[in-house]
């Protein structure tokens, strides 16, 4: 079953003929309507014909204040430079000293965030593990449970503990490198995931322990805890059984940052990952990956508040930022706003494959264009990343998209260090929102640096 | 393999040292532990064949991820009791608050009083037995596995249940949704009196006959769609009325 008729909304790809040829004097009369645009019409009419929401992957498509709202300073007369090509800036990121035996060391301050097996194909998830091993840094698992494709294929690999508990082994719990306690993700902060039942194939439905073909809802809130005072207890329990050897990590969808930093610290947290609305979904209502959360610019600042108020940013707890990550200037303004590290997700997917035009026909009999492709939830995939089609699988090459990945983490780790130098610092831990000035005034109080060529602050003191 | 049991006092030593002794025991070790004074995460993450007994009651989850092995509780104990079992036995003599047996896997949980709200969450083929009642939202989201409550059963039993089983002696106050009866046939009454046997004392003298089964109707498998446009054309396709 599909819940996405062809051409549904979401993806507008252009005719052959476009009507509205805005050279042709004959349009000139027709005017789109702003609140009913051809999206919205389009949707209505979905709405209409099915009786069911739109579903949908990828991540929050509106228009919305970004990292592009922000720029560096770069050196002056009072700051000075490093060499770009020559002078070392460091990249590596610790996250757990502190409390693990074990702690996580990463040689590049980008994350590969958690996506299932189930939602992607298990060559997509592998090629994942190669490239972030490749980079040097890690990926994480995801609803669903760990494969033992991904252990082999991850240097480091980052074990998600979700409300759904789908497939969770403590010997998996074992076998990680550091745990991710998911409370919520950008795309849907409040929503438990979703499966539906095209993807829902033999293997999956045995490591989730349901039955197969079904639309599978994941609980959106873990069965046995509630709140922050019992979460301490859990984080207490998963170091217990895990011997006090790997770290954990506690991942909100961005909602109230400050506060849900605060209680992750008070929880006793080694990392907190931010995931800003922008962060992707393999399948979700579009109603609440466009209307719930809030961007990744406003939430880093309010997490990295509350870490210094305790005293322990850039210290024992460390802050992954995600969220609609996709250049190394994203990251390094991560950085700078207070992240220690960005982890990616959609990009990520795009590095493997996803979107790939070489596709194109496939995607236009699916009613949709690469560069729009959004159905994550139907398994059809021509790209062979979100499916468990065998055969669609199959086209991806994990050891070819596993080096793509790979290129792509290095771009974004020089493009930060080209910034981090750029603006004198010898690590890319060492940017600060110093180096910052916001280009509209929305992004200076979101961002908390001065709107460019004033000092002013929007909402400071 | 030593037969001797080993005794862990937790009014003078650390719950970490207990955890990990019982992390590197070898099978047919035997432990005690004494005065657990509510301690959390007592005797949790076990994955050899031993045998645990705790003398007193336990806070949160007490014999959590249990692997193998048996764990005895000789009083209550709090939330997510032996909480994503993966086979073995847990029993407790007195009353589990929240959550328990949240996700188990495989293997029994014993519950000799009552338990409080959501027994059996989200459980993945763990078999429960509850000597006394179950609180509200018992069997929530529950996957596989069987739960058995000699008692009665609160509010919203076995809500959005998928295919585990649930058998229950008293009265349900409601069921959640999709939770429906079923029949009782005669191999779950084979089910019912095999786990009571197995529970032992906490279900002793109780009937397998007595039980009521429910289960998932099933009606939240898949999300309903109502194709306008497809049923329109097959109408068509077929002659019939194109309204």
């Amino acid at each position: 079953m599909s819940t996405t008729p062809k051409g549904a909304p979401g993806g507008r790809p252009a005719g052959d003929l476009d009507p509205l040829a805005a050279d042709d004097p004959q349009n000139w009369h027709l005017r789109e309507s702003y609140t009913f645009d051809r999206n919205v019409i389009a949707e209505i009419r979905r709405a209409a014909n099915t009786g069911i929401y739109r579903i949908r992957g990828w991540g929050a498509k509106r228009r919305m204040p970004t990292l592009d709202d922000l720029v560096f300073l770069g050196a002056s007369m009072s700051r000075y430079p490093l060499e770009g090509y020559r002078e070392a800036c460091g990249t590596d990121v610790v996250i757990g000293e502190d409390r693990a035996s074990q702690p996580v060391r990463l040689q590049i301050p980008v994350t590969i965030a958690g996506m299932s097996f189930g939602s992607l194909s298990a060559q997509a998830k592998e090629a994942l593990g190669r490239g972030a091993s490749a980079a040097g840094t890690s990926t994480t698992t995801g609803d669903g449970g760990m494969t033992m494709e991904e252990r082999e294929h991850s240097s480091v690999l980052v074990y998600q503990y979700l409300p759904s508990r789908y497939g969770m082994n403590p010997d998996h719990l074992r076998m990680a490198d550091a745990i991710e306690v998911v409370v919520g993700q950008g795309a849907k902060p409040g929503g438990g995931g979703m499966l539906l039942g095209q993807k829902i194939t033999e293997r999956v439905a045995e490591m989730r322990t349901l039955p197969t073909g079904i639309d599978q809802r994941s609980a959106c809130r873990h069965p046995d805890w509630t709140g922050p005072d019992d979460l301490e207890i859990k984080i207490g329990e998963l170091r217990e059984i895990t011997d006090w050897r790997v770290p954990i990590y506690v991942k909100v969808g961005a909602a109230r940052p400050y506060y849900d930093t605060a209680l992750a610290v008070k929880a006793g947290a080694d990392a907190v990952v931010v995931d800003g609305m922008q962060g992707g979904t393999a399948a979700t209502q579009d109603v609440f990956i466009e209307h719930v959360g809030i961007p990744t610019i406003a939430a880093i600042p309010e997490a990295v508040r509350a870490l210094r108020e305790l005293g322990v940013h850039r210290r024992e707890v460390k802050l992954i930022a995600a969220g609609g990550f996709r250049s190394g200037a994203d990251v390094a303004k991560a950085l700078a706003l207070g992240a220690d590290a960005a982890s990616i997700g959609t990009a990520a997917l795009i590095a493997i494959g996803d979107n790939d035009p070489a596709y194109e026909a496939e995607y236009r009999e699916l009613g949709t264009s690469a560069g729009f492709w959004e159905d994550f939830q139907a398994g059809t995939d021509p790209a062979g990343i979100t499916t468990q089609d065998p055969e669609l699988s199959a086209r991806l090459d994990p050891e070819l998209a596993g080096r793509r990945l790979a290129n792509y983490l290095q771009v974004l780790t020089i493009e930060t260090q080209i910034l981090a130098r750029a603006n004198g610092k010898s690590h890319v831990l060492n940017l600060e929102p110093e180096d910052l000035a916001a280009l509209t005034v929305e992004a200076a109080a979101m961002a908390k640096v001065p709107l460019a060529g004033t000092a002013w602050v929007p909402g400071a003191d | 393999m030593s037969t001797a049991v080993r005794t862990f006092d937790l009014a003078e030593s650390a719950r970490r040292k207990l955890n990990q002794a019982l992390h590197e025991a070898a099978d047919g070790e035997s432990f005690e532990v004494l005065n657990p004074r509510g301690a959390h995460a007592v005797a949790c993450g076990i994955t050899a064949d031993i045998d645990v007994v705790v003398r007193g009651s336990v806070g949160y989850y007490g014999a959590g991820m249990h692997q193998q092995g048996r764990v005895l509780i000789e009083g209550n104990a709090s939330t997510g009791l032996a909480e994503n079992i993966m086979s073995g036995e847990v029993r407790i003599t007195g009353n589990a608050t929240m959550s328990a047996g949240a996700t188990g896997c495989g293997g029994l949980l014993v519950v000799g009083g009552n338990a409080g709200a959501r027994c059996g969450i989200s459980m993945k083929g763990v078999d429960i037995v509850v000597g006394g009642n179950v609180g509200h939202m018992s069997a929530f989201m529950a996957q596989a596995g069987n739960l058995v409550v000699c008692g009665d059963a609160a509010a919203d039993l076995g809500d959005s249940i998928y295919e585990a089983q649930i058998f229950v002696r008293g009265e349900v106050e409601s069921l959640g949704a999709d939770c429906v009866p079923k029949e009782m046939r005669p191999e779950h009454v084979e089910t019912v009196a095999g786990l009571l046997a197995a529970a032992g004392e906490a279900a002793h003298g109780v009937d397998p006959g007595d039980f009521r089964r429910y289960g998932s109707a099933r009606r939240l498998y898949n999300f309903t769609i109502d194709d306008v446009d497809a049923a329109q054309a097959a109408a068509q396709a077929a002659g019939g009325d194109h309204r």
